[in-house]
This record gives C-alpha cells, structure tokens and sequence, in this order.
C-alpha cells in the first residue's frame, strides 16, 4: 500500500502514549483500526483502554468520563467518523466536552481499498465542516501535535482530532 | 390504573439521593426535570441512544459515586451494543432504568419493537448483573428499595403507557454547557 506519508520511521507507539498521558490525557476508548494496531496494543498493556462496539458509543462514554473528571481519547478508523458525526454535533460540541479524536486516514491520496475511497477524499473537509481543529502529524512533528492537541482543547472545549495517515505507527495489513 | 412515565417518575424521584442521573433526550429528559431537578441531574437534547454510553462513562470514571441511566425503548433499541459493552466492563455503581412505553414517544408516538423484544431479557443475556420487569405502579413501588441497593450493572424494565399527546415538561432551561459546568462541580471537578 502506498500512502504518501514518506515517513522513514515508524513513531513507537509507547512514546506516543507517553505523551499523551504526559499532556494529561488519562481515558482511552475506541474501536480498531490496523493504522493504530500498536498504539491500542500499548494501551491495552496498560490496561487502559476500552473497546466499544461503535464510534458513537465510545464518544458517549468519552463523555461521561469528561463530566467525571478524566481527559479522553478516542481512536477510531476514518469510517467510524461517519458513525460519530450525530455524537459530535449535539454532544460533544453543543455540551462543550473535549475529546481528543485519533483518527485513521484510510484512502490517504486515493491509495486504499474502495470502500475507503469517499470518506479518505472528504475526512480533512468533513472535519472542518464542523469545525474540529485537526493535524495530521508526521513522524517528526508527531509529538508536539499531541501538545498542540492538548492546548487546543483546553482553549476550545471542542473536539480536535488527529489524523493517523499510513505508516506513522508501523507497517500495517 | 396504568402507570404513565410521570407517575413512573413520581414513585422514583423520592428515592434518589446523591446518585449521577443521566436521563436520554426527549421527553424523558423535559419530564424527569418536571419531577426533580438536581445539580447530579444530566439532560440529554440530542444524540439519542447514547445516555448508557454517558452513563457508563461516569460510573468508569467515578467509582465512587452511584450512577442511574434513566433510559427509553427507542434509545436502548438505538445502542444495544452498549448493554453489552455495560455487561463486559460490570461496573458496580451502574443502573439503568428503561421507561419503556413501545412507542417514540417524543415523534409522536411511531411503534418501536420492544412490544416484542424483552429488553430485559437482552440486557440479562448480555450479562447484567441483574435484570428484571414491573408493568404497574404497586410492583415498581415494592420494588425500588431494593433495585437502588443493588449492586450493578442491574436493569429495570418499567412498562409504562404511551402518555398524553403533547410534552411532558417545559423544555430544559439549562444551556448545554451549563449543564456540563453544573454536573463537574457537583462532582467536584470544574
């Protein structure tokens, strides 16, 4: 598969969880995609992470660990974006309950399986529509986009997203 | 004779203490503010079938405080992959309540399925701790004390009749984001 990420190496996925805790972000829900098969992996090491059964749901109970206290992250595929867009709107952003989304680009410059094709051309415009910030890091600024991440979201109380293109964690299926 | 979602809400609210309630958009939210009011009260205006999700996120979040999901047909309908997910994760400080009339109540009355399918019966296959059904006033009265001493994930079915036309209760006055600032101070976290 190609992608156009020209990534030379992989971001390890422990240092990518180090630094989301070091930025304070402490609950982690999601549904998988093989973009980000470590980074689950790490969390799951942990032991913090929750597998839900939709996008939506897991934005709910991101919610729910808002109001109680926590900072959340949810994972998804950019498919699941489709599934998350009612949550969003009149939850996430009318409730104004921060959530940081890592997002899979799947159909990153057309190069992918079909039925990611759609969702891959419009995620950046989709995102925009509603007004989510988002980044989609390189190996090199990875890191620091999860800082600008964290800021944004205390700035905003909104969503904001980052955007996993192909190989920015590790070779993938 | 039948038990309506007020009166329903009439038997509970006297119960409640300093429980979490997150109640699911339409009109279970305007009527469930009508009955009781409280700081730990979260009304729910839109993203219909998530308030379990919610709920299930605080109870995670706050082991220490009590949560009740005050949930409907329709909404459970919409999520039922999250009586699993309650079921999986097995948090005890979590009930959930499904004021279940058959009906979306709030689109003015279109059947739903649960005549049909026992929503208890799902929530108790996926693994509820426990899970049970009252269909009058008297049972879920004799019922309550004991329900809200339970040890969760637990689940009440009440079967209640389509209520009148019209809404329950006023519209919530609170915005959305005040809803949010009201509920984390209340927990102690704003």
């Amino acid at each position: 598969m190609g992608g156009g990420g020209a990534l030379t190496a992989p971001v390890s996925a422990a240092s990518f969880v180090d630094r989301l805790f070091a930025a304070g972000f402490d609950f982690f829900a999601g549904v998988p995609c093989s973009f980000v098969g470590p980074v689950i992996a790490e969390l799951e090491r942990r032991v913090c992470y929750l597998g839900d059964t939709r996008e939506d749901a897991a934005l709910g109970v991101a919610a729910g660990a808002y109001l109680g206290g926590r900072r959340p992250v949810v994972i998804m595929q950019n498919s699941g974006l489709g599934v998350s867009l009612n949550a969003l709107g009149s939850l996430h952003i009318l409730y104004e309950l921060p959530v940081l989304l890592v997002i899979t680009w799947r159909g990153y410059q057309g190069q992918d399986a079909p039925e990611h094709l759609i969702m891959g051309a419009v995620l950046a415009p989709l995102l925009e529509l509603f007004g989510i910030p988002h980044r989609d890091p390189e190996a090199a600024t990875v890191l620091a986009d999860v800082d600008w991440a964290a800021a944004t979201l205390s700035a905003t109380r909104k969503p904001v997203a980052l955007l996993v293109k192909p190989g920015l964690f590790a070779e993938h299926a | 004779m039948t038990m309506t979602l007020r009166d329903a809400l009439g038997l509970i609210v006297p119960h409640l203490g300093d429980e979490v309630c997150v109640h699911a958009n339409g009109f279970l939210s305007r009527a469930a503010f009508a009955a009781r009011d409280r700081d730990t009260s979260f009304y729910m205006i839109g993203s219909m079938g998530l308030a379990s999700s919610i709920g299930l996120g605080i109870a995670l979040a706050r082991p220490d405080r009590r949560v009740i999901v005050f949930d409907g047909d329709g909404n459970v309908l919409m999520n039922v992959g999250t009586l699993a997910t309650i079921a999986a994760t097995a948090p005890s400080n979590l009930l959930h309540l499904c004021f279940d009339n058959a009906a979306h109540a709030s689109t003015g009355g279109q059947q739903t399925i649960s005549d049909r399918v026992a929503l208890e019966d799902l929530a108790r296959a996926a693994g509820y701790r426990w899970a049970g059904r009252v269909e009058s006033g008297h049972a879920l009265a004799a019922l309550l004390p004991e329900f809200l001493a339970r040890a969760g994930p637990a689940f009440l079915l009440v079967r209640i009749a389509l209520g009148p036309p019209g809404p329950p209760g006023p519209r919530i006055p609170w915005t959305p984001p005040q809803m949010t600032d009201r509920l984390r101070s209340a927990l102690g976290v704003a």
